[in-house]
């Protein structure tokens, strides 16, 4: 579905990546850990397509398709979806209307007809259930004055809204409590199919108690340096990143 | 003979033909005014960004009521009725000239009469006197003095103590600038009395392709425990210009409302003046302006704090697309008796283009210690994380900047309460923005 090949990127003329290899396949997750600035949130950004940070090397392709190649826009009608770890406030705009924007424009990438009213409304009302979101806050501007638990679960619902076949979690879990964090992850859970895929990425262990990961990758340096199974992130917690640090050195050295 | 040569010539003339025992002096005195003060240019500090010196270089027709009134239309006023206009009271102008034939009143108790016959009256005469060009104590230009210099064919409208008018009024601005430049001077003077109620909508609608300059004054006294609404619709043609001047004398317990709406005009100049003359008066002045083009738009607003316990809630903002340009001047005075003021003032501003341009500036001058006054201004660029957030939904990168831009100006469109106008203004964004989100 997803494979990155020596991926190398810089933003404001620093080189952030240094040659990502990963493949997702239909059906996996996949958790991506590793210390802060070891460059988790910049390959999220890359892949989502934001316009500041500058590809210099290397391919992605998502479903066959170059997916440097597409617009931000584009990406999301291709499937790819990205839970941004600072949800952005848009005073004026409601949910709801953010959304029948985005479905029917999603729908319209993909060669469907429009929602009518009624089917819109029926859709909103079942994903509402998943991140146990009330009808209130859909017609609250856009995240304003949302709290850390609200904007994640908002996140969740319009990734339920747009059914992604690839879903990457920024750092869904950081600024939440214990509750919040099984109220998102249960609502992510309830998404995964055979047919889609997830990329986690997280700082800490426990987020990947609730959504458990098939494969754990550690990111150090602009690089993936250590991949494994679901156990490494608890190999992770347990040692801290130091460990991981000091055997890339021995290696480098 | 150039338009300021006319001035002299008509107003001769008019205090000769329509001669008025009530508008002579306040003419008299305004062209003395005129004459003393002249056409403002940028030397002047309120004039600095708005160059209406060179409307004067045009040729302009001073329309008389006998050449004009005739020529416009049943069909003409229409193509510029405001929706709700079936129920409404509709006040019809015509190059400046009240037109009692085009107009429709639907409430029996409104009154509304010559502008001349009020000033010469047992029961307005007085008023008149009091009220007719208060406005040049605030406004010490050349523009301001012509319109009361060259008054004749105004209108006065009294709403009556106690009376909650049961139907809006809505006044049309038409200039017929089909044959010939036209310069307008619209003039009225409303008097809502106490305890009474009014909504009222002014549009403005140029016919033709000539050049079309209206300098409107407007002067209202909003007596004690009063209510009133103004919203202005300045949606006219790109090669038009206007100075539009809205004046407000507060007295005890009143309440007043304003909404300056301009989407369109070549250059366009507003006055906005609140004059809080009595104790726990209260007024809200917002405004919205999104130009393009070469457009020009500049609101000058003075909330005036004489007595104490007022409130006066000033709310401002703009979206400035290519090579339009703007301006925002807030002043506030607070005097020296006017303890217990609460003055708040905020001016914000979105920039489009690397063309586009606004000058912004709070201008607060407090006399009084017990006061709280606040004023901000922002300008910036369309908020880029907003756009790539909606962007990453799925979201086009044109509609995206429409959903931003919409959601900008929502809060104001909700300070417009007659809900068929609100609807209507918002309809005339979703097409400037192409996209409605309903």
């Amino acid at each position: 579905m997803l494979k990155i090949r020596n991926l190398h990127a810089r933003v404001e003329g620093k080189d952030i990546l240094k040659g990502i290899n990963l493949e997702i396949k239909p059906g996996e997750v996949h958790a991506i850990m590793g210390p802060n600035g070891s460059g988790k949130s910049t390959l999220a950004s890359v892949l989502a397509g934001r316009s500041d940070y500058e590809v210099t090397e290397g391919s992605v392709e998502f479903l066959g398709k170059d997916l440097l190649d597409l617009s931000p826009e584009n990406r999301a009608g291709e499937g790819l979806f990205l839970a941004f770890q600072y949800p952005i406030e848009i005073p004026g705009l409601t949910t709801v209307n953010f959304m029948k924007t985005a479905v029917n424009e999603v729908r319209k990438y993909r060669g469907e007809a429009p929602l009518d009213a009624v089917a819109f409304l029926k859709m909103m009302k079942e994903k509402m259930a998943l991140v146990e979101i009330q009808q209130t806050m859909l017609s609250r501007s856009l995240n304003e004055g949302f709290s850390g638990g609200e904007k994640k679960r908002n996140e969740v619902f319009q990734m339920a809204m747009l059914q992604p076949k690839l879903s990457i979690l920024d750092e869904t879990d950081s600024g939440l409590d214990i509750d919040a964090i099984r109220i998102v992850s249960n609502g992510v859970n309830k998404l995964r199919t055979k047919d889609n895929a997830s990329l986690v990425i997280t700082h800490y262990q426990r987020l990947l108690d609730y959504i458990v990961p098939d494969f754990v990758h550690v990111l150090y340096n602009g690089r993936i340096v250590k991949t494994g199974p679901k156990e490494l992130a608890l190999e992770l917690e347990e040692k801290g990143y130091d460990f991981i640090k000091n055997e890339h050195q021995v290696e480098v050295a | 003979m150039s338009t300021i040569d006319t001035f002299s010539d008509r107003f001769h003339s008019l205090q000769a033909v329509k001669s008025n025992a009530g508008l002579n002096g306040i003419r008299q005195q305004a062209f003395n005014a005129f004459n003393k003060y002249g056409i403002p240019t940028v030397k002047n500090e309120e004039w600095k960004y708005t160059r209406i010196s060179t409307v004067f270089n045009t040729d302009f027709k001073l329309p008389l009521i006998d050449d004009e009134a005739e020529i416009i239309s049943i069909a003409d006023v229409d193509a510029i009725r405001l929706p709700g206009n079936e129920t409404a009271n509709e006040l019809v102008f015509v190059n400046g000239l009240f037109s009692f034939k085009l107009s429709s009143f639907r409430s029996k108790e409104l009154i509304v009469l010559p502008l001349e016959e009020a000033a010469s009256n047992n029961e307005y005469a007085a008023f008149v006197s009091k009220n007719l060009g208060h406005s040049s104590n605030y406004l010490k230009d050349g523009i301001n003095a012509i319109n009361t210099a060259l008054v004749h064919d105004g209108v006065f409208i009294h709403v009556k103590k106690g009376l909650h008018l049961d139907a809006p009024i809505y006044i049309y601005n038409i200039t017929d600038a089909r044959t010939t430049n036209v310069l307008s001077q619209p003039r009225s003077l409303v008097y809502v009395a106490e305890r009474s109620m009014v909504q009222m909508v002014e549009t403005y609608a140029t016919i033709g392709i000539n050049a079309s300059f209206t300098n409107q004054v407007m002067e209202v006294v909003v007596a004690q425990d009063a209510i009133f609404e103004y919203y202005k619709i300045q949606n006219d043609a790109s090669h038009t210009n206007q100075v539009s001047t809205t004046h407000i004398r507060q007295i005890e317990k009143s309440y007043v409302h304003t909404v300056t709406l301009t989407l369109d005009g070549g250059i366009v100049r507003n006055n906005l003046n609140m004059v809080m003359e009595a104790d726990h008066c209260e007024s809200h002045l917002y405004g919205l302006y999104f130009q393009q083009g070469s457009t020009h738009v500049d609101n000058h607003t003075v909330v005036d704090n004489v007595m104490p316990n007022c409130l006066s809630n000033e709310y401002y903002k703009g979206i400035l697309d290519n090579k339009a340009s703007g301006v925002f001047n807030g002043k506030i005075f607070v005097r020296k008796d006017a303890q217990k003021t609460n003055a708040y003032q905020s001016n914000k501003n979105v920039l489009l283009s690397n063309e586009a341009s606004v000058n912004t500036k709070p201008q607060l001058e407090i006399f009084a210690d017990d006061v709280k006054c606040s004023h901000g201004c922002t300008i910036g660029k369309l908020d880029e994380e907003g756009m790539f957030y909606l962007q990453s939904r799925g979201i086009s990168e044109k509609i995206a900047r429409s959903l931003l831009l919409h959601g900008f100006v929502i809060d104001l469109l909700e300070k417009v309460k007659l809900p068929l106008i609100r609807d209507y203004v918002d309809q005339l964004i979703s097409e400037r923005l192409e996209y409605d989100i309903s």
